[in-house]
């Protein structure tokens, strides 16, 4: 079970492209010419059709859709003000590109290098009644800011009985693998966060949802916790409004309906598996329904459980850990509500129980040859 | 017995590197034909360190003599040209990920080297490549812990930021975390009582991290024998020092430490200071901040062109009016103590060497991929690993 589940790993990297380990299948082959050597994503990115319901329409890629966001934020909201380390010039990944020269550097600034302090100091301008919106720099650098979010921001309005809270404040990270990230600047720390009642953690999967998600981020009135995939942030591209709208948070959007599996997934790997879907459907005549959770914390038990009772099978996938990875919450709700339901046991598809490898990472990360050959046991069952 | 004494000499002159490449008798002897013109030492005057709570500082002269200085030369030279070879081979897509170079910065892991024993124990951030060599790691092997390759001094699981040695304990990619281990380090050494101090670098961003300032006080109140030094470059990543920090003097950031400012782009500063700053930690006052100034040439990483927050003119006039190796060449060159060409030869050496090292890291074969699992934890018996889907484990061997 183990060699074919790694013979099928070996032949996923061959399959799957040009990549740093090929040359270690199959001996030494001569270095290639620079530039040649393009590694393949893990991932193959589907726009959405373009929105009608909110007027003019520009093409966006993620980070620009981010930067749009914010840009309608700071004109509607004079008490918004962006911070975070390397915002100033428009940031590592250009997400606040341009914002510094209209609004002024009172408005956006830059923080030294202290994400307990960033987030600290968002509490307390969201607590004073203005619009924080901090940027921690990639994801993997949340851990010092961990205390003052789980302790702090999480649970002001609890212990204050609502005379405070921290509402308006929004922080925002760049999240999950990139092809050549390593331990620190790949990981996917929303399981951590999701243990935590009082912050809501949002992950979008595109340009459009980027926007949508993040303006409501904004609005609400809790802190939430916004990742973006930041190997979407150049690869997702994607006619987007220019106008703010909203897309209502703790909703579950079924992106394809189905009848025999439900997939569920969020961020970049909602497009693993809607390949995982085709895939299905075209060598296994298997219908799948794909659900793109969005909202980490609260999730949405009913589209997931609704969803669970049609088909009877559920596949969860995500990039982090197995071991109490939110697959696990999913899953465990998910028994709770529709045991009789079920066909077959629930099939979690993640990644190792490692840290995020340096050189390891095209056999680490969930693709979609992994989840195929989980839904094809359960279909078996 | 002239000729044999001289061709041990230059062995020795060759210094680590000699480990790693085996030389043919008739280049040691070609390098030591002018020994005799050459003079064995001299004395240099070095530039006054800035005091912080000190009455005394370091000496203001230095000796160097014509071993060290040789053997300095040739250690950042190779720092120099290995940190050259990473970024070509970054361009070339051979090393992939993340890659902060050294160069510029050389006088400063020389230097330090150069005043404390192997015995020492010495912490950085990632911005490693240089302080793994100087401890004692071969140039192949860091430039195969680059490329990934099984070869590597980490097996190939750790890359650019994660290097370790014999008591260089990396090698750390998250900011300021690292200064906390530094004085855990020093706590151990005190404890062991075997009169070895921790040498704690962190740079000029991570001077304002929160963790740092609680370093501090551990080792103030405990009076553990750690250095702090603050590599500071001027940039932190982007942002310039006067925009990051309220006071950019780092060696009195630590209040109630005393703390000296180094010209980091002299070897000689460097050494005396850190001599100075050792025998200070080692005679039991407790910890010292030490800050380097010093410059890179490259941006933060390779993803960085480095131009867009400071000018061109400002990388070229530090090249020319400090760059270390140049410095050290002319004091060298200007004092009888070796020669134009003797130098020119240890440069050929060195690009000998490294060009050997890159084509070590280029071809030596990937981990096998049971290392994935592997290292995790501490276990006997060796556990499974939970992969990606129940029927996929890996077994764990500590």
């Amino acid at each position: 079970m183990a060699a074919a589940g790694l013979g099928l790993c070996r032949l996923a990297v061959l399959a799957s492209g040009p990549g740093p380990l090929r040359a270690g299948v199959w001996g030494r082959l001569p270095p290639l010419a620079a530039g040649s050597r393009r590694h393949a994503a893990h991932f193959t990115f589907q726009p959405d059709a373009e929105p009608s319901a909110h007027g003019q329409t520009q093409k966006m890629n993620l980070f620009q859709s981010i930067t749009s966001a914010l840009d309608n934020t700071l004109s509607r909201d004079p008490t918004a003000v962006i911070f975070g380390e390397d915002v100033a010039f428009g940031g590592v990944f250009r997400c606040t590109v341009g914002l510094r020269d209209k609004y002024g550097k009172d408005r956006v600034f830059n923080t030294p290098l202290c994400e307990q302090g960033i987030v600290g100091f968002g509490i307390g301008v969201a607590v004073a009644g203005a619009t924080a919106i901090a940027e921690i720099q990639f994801a993997d650098y949340i851990f010092p800011a961990f205390d003052q979010i789980v302790n702090e921001a999480a649970k002001y309005r609890y212990r204050s009985g609502d005379l405070f809270n921290c509402g308006s404040l929004t922080i925002r990270a760049p999240w999950g693998c990139v092809g050549h990230g390593a331990l620190y600047h790949s990981q996917s720390p929303e399981a951590f966060f999701a243990h935590c009642p009082g912050i809501k953690v949002v992950i979008p999967r595109s340009p459009l949802q980027a926007k949508g998600l993040l303006l409501s981020c904004i609005e609400d009135k809790n802190p939430c916790i916004f990742f973006e995939p930041k190997i979407l942030y150049r690869a997702a591209v994607e006619q987007v409004p220019v106008e703010p709208y909203y897309i209502p948070l703790s909703q579950a959007e079924v992106l394809q309906e189905g009848s025999d599996v439900t997939l569920v997934a969020w961020g970049t790997q909602v497009h693993v598996i809607r390949e995982v879907a085709t895939m299905a459907q075209e060598k296994l005549g298997v219908s799948c329904e794909v659900i793109d959770l969005k909202t980490i914390l609260p999730w949405d038990t009913e589209a997931v459980c609704k969803s669970v009772v049609k088909t009877g099978r559920l596949l969860i996938s995500h990039e982090a850990p197995l071991t109490g990875g939110f697959a696990s919450e999913i899953s465990s709700t998910v028994q709770e509500e529709c045991f009789l339901n079920l066909e077959a046991p629930i099939s979690r598809v993640c990644g190792y129980d490692t840290p995020f490898p340096h050189i390891f990472e095209p056999f680490y990360i969930p693709d979609k040859w992994k989840c195929y050959d989980a839904l094809r046991k359960m279909i078996n069952y | 017995m002239r000729k044999m004494l001289l061709a041990a000499l230059s062995r020795v002159l060759q210094g680590p590197a000699a480990a790693a490449a085996a030389r043919p008798v008739s280049r040691v002897v070609v390098a030591s034909r002018n020994y005799a013109d050459f003079a064995s030492e001299a004395t240099f005057d070095i530039k006054k360190c800035d005091l912080h709570r000190l009455e005394e500082g370091p000496p203001v002269t230095a000796v160097l003599t014509r071993e060290e200085g040789l053997h300095y030369y040739r250690t950042m030279q190779t720092i120099r040209r290995m940190e050259l070879k990473s970024d070509q081979l970054y361009k070339q897509k051979i090393i992939r990920g993340f890659c902060h170079l050294y160069d510029g910065q050389e006088a400063c892991c020389v230097g330090l080297e150069a005043a404390i024993n192997p015995t020492d124990h010495v912490i950085t951030a990632y911005r490693a490549h240089g302080y793994a060599y100087t401890r004692g790691t071969a140039v192949r092997e860091i430039l195969a812990e680059l490329t990934g390759r099984k070869g590597g001094c980490a097996k190939g699981k750790g890359g650019s930021m994660h290097m370790y040695a014999h008591h260089f304990y990396g090698g750390n990619g998250i900011v300021g975390a690292q200064v906390p281990l530094g004085a855990g380090i020093a706590l151990a050494c005190k404890y062991f009582g075997k009169d070895e101090i921790c040498l704690t670098l962190y740079g000029d961003g991570a001077a304002n991290q929160g963790q740092i300032f609680e370093t501090y006080n551990m080792a103030a109140l405990w009076k553990l024998p750690c250095i702090f030094i603050c590599e500071n470059n001027r940039y932190g990543m982007g942002t310039s020092v006067e925009r990051a920090a309220a006071s950019t003097d780092y060696y009195k950031r630590g209040d109630y430490i005393p703390g000296i400012r180094v010209d980091g782009m002299d070897i000689l500063c460097v050494r005396e200071a850190t001599k100075f700053a050792a025998e200070h930690c080692r005679s039991g006052k407790g910890p010292m901040l030490m800050e380097l100034q010093t410059y890179r040439y490259h941006g933060h990483s390779m993803s960085d062109p480095g131009i867009s927050y400071r000018t061109r003119e400002e990388i070229q006039e530090v090249r020319s009016k400090s760059d270390p190796i140049t410095l050290l060449k002319d004091r060298m060159v200007n004092n009888s103590l070796s020669s134009v060409e003797e130098l020119k030869e240890i440069d050929v050496e060195v690009r000998k060497e490294i060009e050997e090292a890159a084509q070590f890291a280029t071809t030596d074969p990937e981990p096998p991929l049971e290392e994935l699992g592997n290292h995790i934890y501490k276990n006997e018996p060796p556990f499974e690993v939970r992969g990606p889907s129940q029927w996929i484990k890996y077994k764990s061997v500590g």
